[in-house]
C-alpha cells in the first residue's frame, strides 16, 4: 500500500506536468479568450475588453488557432482533474498504509495540502471557467512542490507519537492543511493579478508580458480576495484548535514556540491584507503584495521552521 | 466598493473657533492618527516583524538552556542582545509597546464605530433616492402580484429584510450582521488580550521530576519545583495544597522504538477530599480543582546502593536524564556525601565522599562500547559508571546540580577518579577500599508541569466569538433595496394596473447581488422562476 502511494505520487506529478504543457500550448496558441456573457459582474466585462488591448496590434490569428487553444485549455483542465484524482489516491493509500490520517510529517503535510489546493482550483475552474489560464501557474506550482516533497521530504511511514494522538490534533492539522492549501491557491491569482495589472497599465517588460493572455486584472484580484477571505477564518480556527490541543498536550495554550510564532506572524500579515484591502487609500497591488508576503510566512513556517529551528513541534520535521 | 473609510478628518467647519490649546490640538491629532486604519496597518506589520527575532533567537520562556548555550557560543553578542530583550522578545518593552499601541488604536476605532452602528440599527432604512434608475440594480415591474406597499413590505419581511414603508415607497436594508460581526471580532481581540493578561498576572506554573514510590511523593509548594514561575499577583502562600505520589508508569513502544502510549497512575491527596487514584497521559492532563498536571516526559531512576567501608549503606534514587536520543540513553549521577563517616567518632571525612556518574542504558548493546541504548524499554538494562572519591565540593555553598558532578573539584584534583564498571541489575562492584556499589534496579520517573492558568476560559470564549464575528464580517453583505409604487396610468381604477419600480444598492462588494435582486423582484411580481429573465432584462 505504501509503495502504491509512492507510485501514485509519481504518476500524479507526471500528469500535472502534461497538464502544464497543455496549458502552455493554450497560452502559445490562443488569443485572450472572449469573456463569456456569464461573467459575474459588469466591471469584469469592461475589464475583459480592456484585456484585449493588444489585439488590434497582433494580426488577427486564424480562427482555428484560437479554437485549438481552447481545446488545449480544456484538455489541460481535464488532465488536472485526472492528476488530482491520482493525487487523492496517493493521499488515501498513504493514510490506509499508515492506518491513521496522512498528516504525520512534512511529506504527508505537503502531499495533502497540495491536494486541497488543486481541489479548490477545480471548484474555481468549474464555477468560473474564464479563469482557466491560471492553470498554467497552478500546475507549475504542483509539479514543483510535489517533486520537492518526493525528493527532499520523503520519509517512510511511521505511526504517530503519543503527543499527536488526539482529536484536536486531527482537527488542528486538517484545518491548517486546508487553509494552507487555499492560501497556496490564493497565490496563483495574486501573482497573476500583479502581472496582469502591470500589463494593463501598459508595462511591456518581462514578467508583465506573461500576463498578456491572462484574464482581466479586476477579476483576478477579486478571486484573490475571495480565496483569502475564505481561508483566513479557517486558518484562525486552526490556530485556535492548535492552542486547545497544546493546552492539553504541553500544558500551555500558547508558548511562542517557533511554529506558534510563525503562525502568529502569518495571521497578523493576513489580517493586514484584509485591512489593506478594505482601506481605500491603500492600492490594490500593495494589498496583493501583502497577501504574497503572507504566503511566504506560511512557507517559512512549513519548511523554514522545520529546517532551521528546534521546538516542540519538531516532530513535524522531515 | 467597500464602504469603509479612514476615520473622517477634522471637520473644516471648526476652523474659525478661538485659538485652540496647541497641546490639546496635538493630542487630538495624534489620537486621530493613532486610530486610523493606516496606523493599524503599520502597527500590524511592526508586530509581525517584531515577532521574528522571537523565533530566530532562543527564548528564556521557551527554552532557557538554549539561551545559556547561546551565551556560551556568542559571548560578545549575547549580553548586548540580552540588554534589548532579544531573549525575551514577547515580554520586551518594544514588543509590548507595539501591541499596546495597536490595541489602543483598536479600542479607539471600535468605540465610534460601535456608536455609529447602534445608531444605524435604530434608524429606519433611508428613503428612496429620487431616481431609482441610477442605482446599480433597477427594474420596472408591470402588473406585479404584490402591488401595494404593504404587500411588498410583507414579501421583504418574509425574507428577513428590515423594512419601512413611507407612503408609496418601501425601503429595505439587510446585512447589518457585517458590521456587528466586525465589531464582535475586534472586541473579542481585546478580550483575548485581557485573557492573556489575566493568565500572566494570576497564573503560576512549576516543573519537576517525580520518581515513583511513596517516599518520593511531592506536595505543591514552591520549594518542591525545580523551576517555577509565579505571576506578579501570586504569592508562594497562594499555591493550593495537594500532594501527588507516582504509583505506576506504563509506556508502550513499537518495534521501531517509537512510543505508542504513556500512562501515569498517581494518588492524589487534596484537602477536603479522600485520597484517590487518578491516571493521566500526554494529551489528557490530570485536572485538579486548583491546577492542572501535565505529563511532559519520563525516564528511569537507577537504584544504586552504596555500602561504605564501615558497612553502612545508602541508596540513591536520583533520576538519570535523557540524553536526547530516541532510545532513552540516560546520564546522571549518584552522590553519597555522607559516606565513610566513622561510626565510632561520628567524624566526617570530607575527602572520603563518594560519587558515581555515567550512563543508564535501558537496553544495552551485546558488546562494547556500552554508550548508547538500543531500545527505549528495559530489555537489557545496565549502568556504565565511573566512581570518584574525594571532596565533592558541596559544602562550598555553591548550589550544585543534582544531575552532574562539580567538574571543578575534579579538575582541581580534589575529587579523584577511581575506576569504571558496567553493572547489570543485582550486580555488585567492590571498590579498592572494600566498599561496594550495587545496582539494585530502577524506578520510573515522570516529568511534570503543574500549571494554573486563570484566563483560559475567557480565552476560549473570546476565541469563539472572534471566529463568529470574523465570519459575519467577511461573509455578510450590507445592501439596500427600494420599491416605489405608482398609481395606474389613465386614472381608470379598473383598467390599468399599478407600476412598481425597484432599485437595489449593494453597500459592500457583493458579486451575487444582481441575482439576489432579481429573485426579490421575481418574488414581488409573483413569478419566481423567471428570476433569470428579470435579471437579463435589467442588463
Ligand atoms: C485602529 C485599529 C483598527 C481599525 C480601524 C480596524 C478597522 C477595521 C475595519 C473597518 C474592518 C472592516 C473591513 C471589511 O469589512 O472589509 C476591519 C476588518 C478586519 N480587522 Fe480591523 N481594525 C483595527 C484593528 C485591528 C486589529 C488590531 C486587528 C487584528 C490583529 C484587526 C483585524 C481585522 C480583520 C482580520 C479584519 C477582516 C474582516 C473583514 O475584512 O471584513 N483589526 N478592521
Amino acid at each position: 500500500m505504501s509503495a502504491l502511494s509512492d507510485q501514485l505520487v509519481t504518476y500524479a506529478i507526471l500528469v500535472y506536468l502534461i497538464a502544464m504543457i497543455s496549458h502552455a500550448v493554450e497560452f502559445a496558441l490562443g488569443n485572450a479568450r472572449k469573456v463569456p456573457a456569464a461573467a459575474p459582474a459588469r466591471e469584469l466585462v469592461g475589464a475583459g475588453a480592456g484585456g484585449t488591448v493588444d489585439e488590434p496590434a497582433a494580426p488577427p490569428r486564424p480562427d482555428h488557432s484560437a479554437a485549438r487553444a481552447v481545446l488545449a485549455g480544456r484538455i489541460a483542465g481535464w488532465l488536472t482533474a485526472v492528476a488530482a484524482a491520482v493525487h487523492l489516491g496517493a493521499v488515501i493509500t498513504r493514510g490506509v498504509a499508515a492506518d491513521r490520517m496522512p498528516w504525520g510529517n512534512m511529506y504527508e503535510f505537503v502531499l495533502t495540502g497540495t491536494w486541497i489546493g488543486v481541489a479548490a482550483w477545480l471548484v474555481v475552474l468549474w464555477k468560473q471557467p474564464w479563469l482557466r489560464r491560471l492553470g498554467l501557474f497552478l500546475t507549475l506550482v504542483m509539479v514543483l512542490l510535489l517533486a520537492f516533497a518526493e525528493l527532499k521530504l520523503y520519509v517512510p511511514i511511521e505511526p504517530l507519537m503519543p503527543a499527536l494522538q488526539s482529536w484536536w490534533f486531527i482537527i488542528h492539522v486538517s484545518t491548517i492543511i486546508f487553509a494552507s492549501g487555499l492560501f497556496l491557491l490564493g497565490v496563483v491569482p495574486a501573482a497573476a493579478y500583479l502581472m496582469r495589472a502591470g500589463w494593463e497599465q501598459g508595462r511591456r517588460s518581462f514578467p508583465y508580458t506573461l500576463a498578456r493572455r491572462l484574464p482581466a486584472a479586476a477579476g483576478l484580484e477579486r478571486l484573490t480576495f475571495t480565496l483569502h477571505a475564505f481561508s483566513f477564518p479557517i486558518f484562525t480556527f486552526a490556530v485556535i484548535a492548535g492552542a486547545i490541543w497544546a493546552e492539553a498536550a504541553w500544558g500551555r495554550a500558547w508558548g511562542w514556540d517557533p511554529k506558534e510564532t510563525w503562525a502568529f506572524i502569518s495571521w497578523v500579515v493576513y489580517a493586514g491584507y484584509l485591512h489593506a484591502r478594505a482601506t481605500p487609500s491603500v492600492k490594490r497591488n500593495v494589498a496583493t503584495w501583502i497577501s504574497i508576503v503572507g504566503f511566504l510566512t506560511v512557507m517559512m513556517n512549513l519548511f523554514g521552521v522545520n529546517f532551521f529551528f528546534t521546538g516542540l513541534h519538531s516532530y513535524a520535521g522531515v | 466598493m467597500t464602504t469603509v473609510d479612514d476615520r473622517p478628518s477634522t471637520p473644516p467647519a471648526q476652523a474659525p473657533r478661538r485659538r485652540v490649546n496647541p497641546v490639546l490640538a496635538l493630542l487630538r491629532n495624534s489620537w486621530r492618527q493613532l486610530t486610523s486604519m493606516r496606523t493599524a496597518l503599520i502597527l500590524l506589520f511592526l508586530l509581525a516583524v517584531a515577532a521574528i527575532p522571537g523565533s530566530v533567537l532562543p527564548q528564556r520562556g521557551v527554552n532557557p538552556e538554549r539561551v545559556n548555550q547561546w551565551f556560551v557560543d556568542h559571548p560578545d553578542l549575547a549580553p548586548r542582545l540580552d540588554q534589548i530583550g532579544a531573549f525575551e522578545v514577547f515580554g520586551s518593552v518594544w514588543f509590548s509597546a507595539i501591541y499596546l499601541l495597536l490595541f489602543t488604536s483598536l479600542i479607539g476605532c471600535i468605540l465610534p464605530r460601535a456608536r455609529d452602528h447602534v445608531r444605524a440599527l435604530r434608524m429606519k432604512p433611508p428613503a428612496a433616492p429620487k431616481r431609482l434608475e441610477r442605482l446599480p440594480q433597477h427594474t420596472v415591474l408591470e402588473a406585479p402580484a404584490a402591488a401595494d406597499p404593504e404587500a411588498i413590505a410583507a414579501v421583504l419581511r418574509g425574507r428577513r429584510w428590515r423594512v419601512t414603508v413611507r407612503g408609496n415607497e418601501v425601503s429595505a436594508e439587510k446585512g447589518y450582521l457585517k458590521e456587528t460581526g466586525n465589531l464582535l471580532f475586534h472586541v473579542s481581540l481585546v478580550a483575548v488580550l485581557l485573557g492573556v493578561a489575566l493568565g500572566s498576572w494570576y497564573g503560576w506554573h512549576g516543573n519537576r521530576i517525580l520518581v515513583a514510590g511513596e517516599d518520593n511523593a511531592f506536595c505543591n509548594t514552591r520549594q518542591q519545583y525545580a523551576e517555577a514561575s509565579l505571576g506578579p499577583r501570586v504569592d508562594s502562600a497562594d499555591l493550593p495544597p495537594f500532594c501527588l505520589t507516582l504509583e505506576k508508569f506504563e509506556a508502550d513502544y513499537l518495534p521501531s522504538g517509537l512510543a505508542s502510549r504513556y500512562w501515569a497512575t498517581v494518588t492524589v491527596d487534596e484537602p477536603g477530599g479522600a485520597v484517590r487514584t487518578a491516571g493521566f497521559s500526554v494529551n489528557s492532563p490530570l485536572r485538579l480543582g486548583s491546577a492542572n498536571v501535565y505529563l511532559l516526559g519520563n525516564g528511569y531512576a537507577p537504584l544504586l546502593k552504596y555500602t561504605d567501608k564501615y558497612g553502612r549503606s545508602q541508596t540513591s534514587e536520583a533520576p538519570f536524564l535523557r540524553t536526547g536520543d530516541s532510545n532513552a540513553t540516560e546520564e546522571g549521577v549518584a552522590i553519597f556525601p555522607d559516606a565513610n563517616v566513622d561510626p565510632k567518632t561520628g567524624a566526617r571525612a570530607p575527602d572520603q565522599q563518594i560519587a558515581f556518574d555515567g550512563l543508564y542504558l535501558p537496553t544495552g548493546p551485546e558488546s562494547a562500547p556500552y554508550v548508547a541504548s538500543q531500545y527505549p524499554a528495559e530489555r537489557n538494562p545496565m549502568v556504565n559508571l565511573t566512581a570518584y572519591r574525594g571532596n565533592l565540593g558541596m559544602d562550598a555553598g555553591i548550589p550544585g546540580s543534582v544531575y552532574a558532578l562539580d567538574r571543578r573539584q575534579i579538575d582541581d584534583g580534589k575529587l579523584k577518579e577511581i575506576g569504571t564498571k558496567l553493572l547489570r541489575p543485582g550486580e555488585k562492584w567492590t571498590l579498592d577500599d572494600g566498599s561496594t556499589l550495587e545496582f539494585v534496579g530502577t524506578k520510573p520517573y515522570i516529568t511534570l508541569a503543574v500549571r494554573h492558568a486563570p484566563g483560559q476560559t475567557l480565552l476560549l470564549v473570546a476565541s469563539g466569538t472572534l471566529l463568529l464575528g470574523l465570519m459575519g464580517s467577511l461573509f455578510a453583505r450590507r445592501r439596500r433595496v427600494w420599491f416605489r409604487v405608482s398609481p395606474p396610468e389613465g386614472g381608470s381604477p379598473t383598467g390599468g394596473s399599478s407600476l412598481v419600480e425597484a432599485g437595489g444598492l449593494p453597500r459592500t462588494e457583493h458579486p451575487g447581488f444582481a441575482d439576489e435582486f432579481a429573485q426579490l423582484v421575481a418574488a414581488v411580481s409573483g413569478d419566481e422562476p423567471d428570476a433569470r429573465r428579470a435579471r437579463e432584462g435589467d442588463e
